[in-house]
């Protein structure tokens, strides 16, 4: 944990609904070490997409508020340094891959030039030079590192021609365009079919090995979890209330809210009775 | 009563596709041939991913798709051509996906309630206090009934689903993917009430889902669709310890697990050159699912 190449630190955020404010993220602090895997999970509301959206500055301000804390990447605190800075990391050094891939494009632009677009900013920001082709050249190179069959035809399409599992590979293409060192996925797989989810995963966990990528997997599913992490952060009503290696935690959980969410997961080797009324209150 | 609560025998519903002119060009069949039967008290879970025509069947099941060949039988009595109305009346209730958007926002809860009740010709005196039965039953306080959805959480609302469609005591109920818009410890609190209502009225209940572990958990019984037809069924145990198709096989191997033991259950992927079973309802150009994994 030395040399964490994300650390957050103490994170507190409060959201003003109706004036009152609302505390959402309470003294939340998590590292992840350069190319490594760790797992961030939780159930509806319990904080893991707003921590997200704060490492990756795109927190609404309002109604939200950081009222404390420090969020760093490779040492520098994200939430006090110049925006320009900031906005130079986003998408570059640190990018991410959103939950509903089809909502997550635009379906009035081909995919090659949504890309294209991405890329152009990424340079402008960081300051690199870079013609054209040159980054059509970029686009299909990295369509083809997620494995798509014909990565000229998938830059033509637009989103309604591909599946949502091809519009998934082409938003983990995205992420990958400016070489990112740390990907955060939210959810990666929750809106695709099971086949499609694990095929994702899989290319996810090729990705991370291939590139040197640090992964962050943002999830509500503990099968996911265990399947593309080695340290896992268990999140509850804004809080992170466990943590530790995956296979350790998984055995032996000390918290009893992660007992009880271990105890509801339904296994593939059956075993769970259910209509005992006590539980059903 | 003896015989199944539920057979259906060679289903099939083929759909025009109309091409951009909208002149009908071709079919797609979204459910082929599909037979199956459920024995009264039982859970069948039907098992597939988007596009298998799991829904359609529901939907033909509950009259409100018509079906292009094949018998449905409810209780011994042939309800194939009868639309959504009398002879399926009080035996057969389907309980939806999404809670949110199956409660209509602008009634309360004892408003949504009544809307079957009143249809259906309960007595209206009476119709407070079974609102409030119906509630209890779903284990809701009364109070619930003035309340509008969104003061509500999904369980919750998915329980005043359930309530409604309790209104009318059916016989059998058609879960299309009851709990996959929930979180999983609401989702076991869910499927327990369901089990515990299930006996307590003597409830069928036909269980469409894409979750193969909430479906050995919870199916005595399951059919695995694939592309409209059902490659797979038989006892839950027995399906999901010994799968016979590389279909069931590819599923079972893709499910995220969280034990050794389970990992220890999914069967090694199934060769890709293996039978593939294609068809014409694929978009041009589109992997199977089989294809998929290949890569």
């Amino acid at each position: 944990m030395s040399e964490a190449l994300l650390s957050v630190r103490d994170l507190c955020v409060d959201f003003t609904t109706y004036g009152r404010p609302l505390s959402v993220l309470k003294n939340v602090s998590l590292d992840v070490a350069a190319q490594s895997q760790v797992a961030l999970v939780g159930e509806t509301g319990s904080g893991k997409t707003v921590t997200t959206k704060a490492i990756m500055g795109i927190l609404r301000q309002p109604p939200a508020t950081i009222t404390a804390g420090r969020i760093l990447y490779d040492g520098r605190d994200l939430l006090t340094m110049p925006k320009k800075e900031r906005l130079a990391l986003r998408g570059t050094a640190m990018a991410m891959v959103f939950q509903d891939p089809v909502r997550s494009l635009n379906p009035v632009f081909s995919i090659g030039d949504q890309m294209r677009t991405i890329l152009k900013y990424a340079d402008r920001r960081l300051g690199r030079r870079r013609t054209r082709t040159q980054r059509m050249d970029r686009v299909l190179e990295v369509l083809g590192q997620v494995r798509m069959r014909e990565p000229e035809r998938v830059a033509r399409s637009y989103p309604v021609m591909l599946s949502g599992g091809m519009c998934q590979r082409v938003l983990i293409a995205m992420s990958l365009l400016s070489e990112p060192r740390l990907l955060i996925a939210d959810e990666p797989g929750t809106a695709l079919d099971v086949t499609t989810q694990a095929q994702i995963l899989k290319l996810l966990k090729k990705l991370v090995q291939e590139q040197h990528l640090a992964l962050l997997m943002i999830t509500h599913n503990l099968g996911v979890v265990r399947e593309t992490s080695n340290y896992v952060y268990v999140m509850h009503k804004g809080k992170v209330v466990e943590q530790g290696r995956t296979a350790e935690l998984f055995a032996e959980p000390k918290e009893d809210y992660t007992r009880q969410l271990i105890a509801a997961v339904p296994r593939l080797t059956g075993g769970m009775t259910f209509g005992t009324s006590e539980a059903a209150r | 009563m003896s015989g199944p609560m539920l057979r259906i025998e060679n289903l099939t519903k083929t759909f025009p596709v109309r091409n951009a002119f909208g002149r009908i060009s071709g079919e797609v069949t979204a459910v082929d041939n599909v037979s199956f039967s459920i024995e009264p008290g039982r859970v069948y879970g039907l098992a597939g991913e988007s596009g298998s025509g799991k829904s359609t069947i529901a939907r033909m099941i509950m009259g409100l798709t018509r079906p292009t060949a094949g018998n449905i039988y409810l209780d011994g009595l042939n309800i194939t051509d009868a639309g959504s109305g009398r002879s399926r009346r009080g035996k057969v209730q389907m309980v939806f996906q999404n809670p949110g958007s199956s409660l209509n926002a602008r009634r309360t809860i004892g408003q949504s309630i009544s809307v079957p009740l009143d249809a259906h010709g309960h007595p209206r005196h009476d119709r407070a206090r079974r609102i409030d039965e119906l509630l209890e039953m779903v284990q809701l306080p009364a109070e619930f009934a003035e309340r509008y959805p969104h003061e509500l959480s999904g369980g919750q609302k998915q329980r005043v689903a359930i309530a409604r469609a309790l209104a009318m005591p059916p016989k059998l109920l058609v879960l299309d993917e009851p709990t996959s818009a929930l979180d999983v410890s609401v989702q076991a609190k869910v499927i327990d009430l369901l089990v515990d209502l299930g006996r307590r009225l003597d409830l069928t209940f036909l269980f469409i889902s894409h979750d193969l572990s909430l479906m050995r958990n919870f199916a005595q019984d399951v059919g695995v669709l694939y592309l409209g037809r059902i490659v797979e069924a038989g006892a839950t145990a027995d399906v999901f310890e010994k799968p016979s198709h590389d279909y069931t096989k590819l599923l079972l191997a893709s499910v995220p697990v969280m034990s050794a033991e389970e990992e220890a259950m999914r069967p090694a992927l199934p060769l890709v050159d293996g039978e593939v079973l294609t068809s014409d309802r694929l978009p041009v150009g589109s992997n199977t699912s089989f294809e998929r994994l290949e890569q």
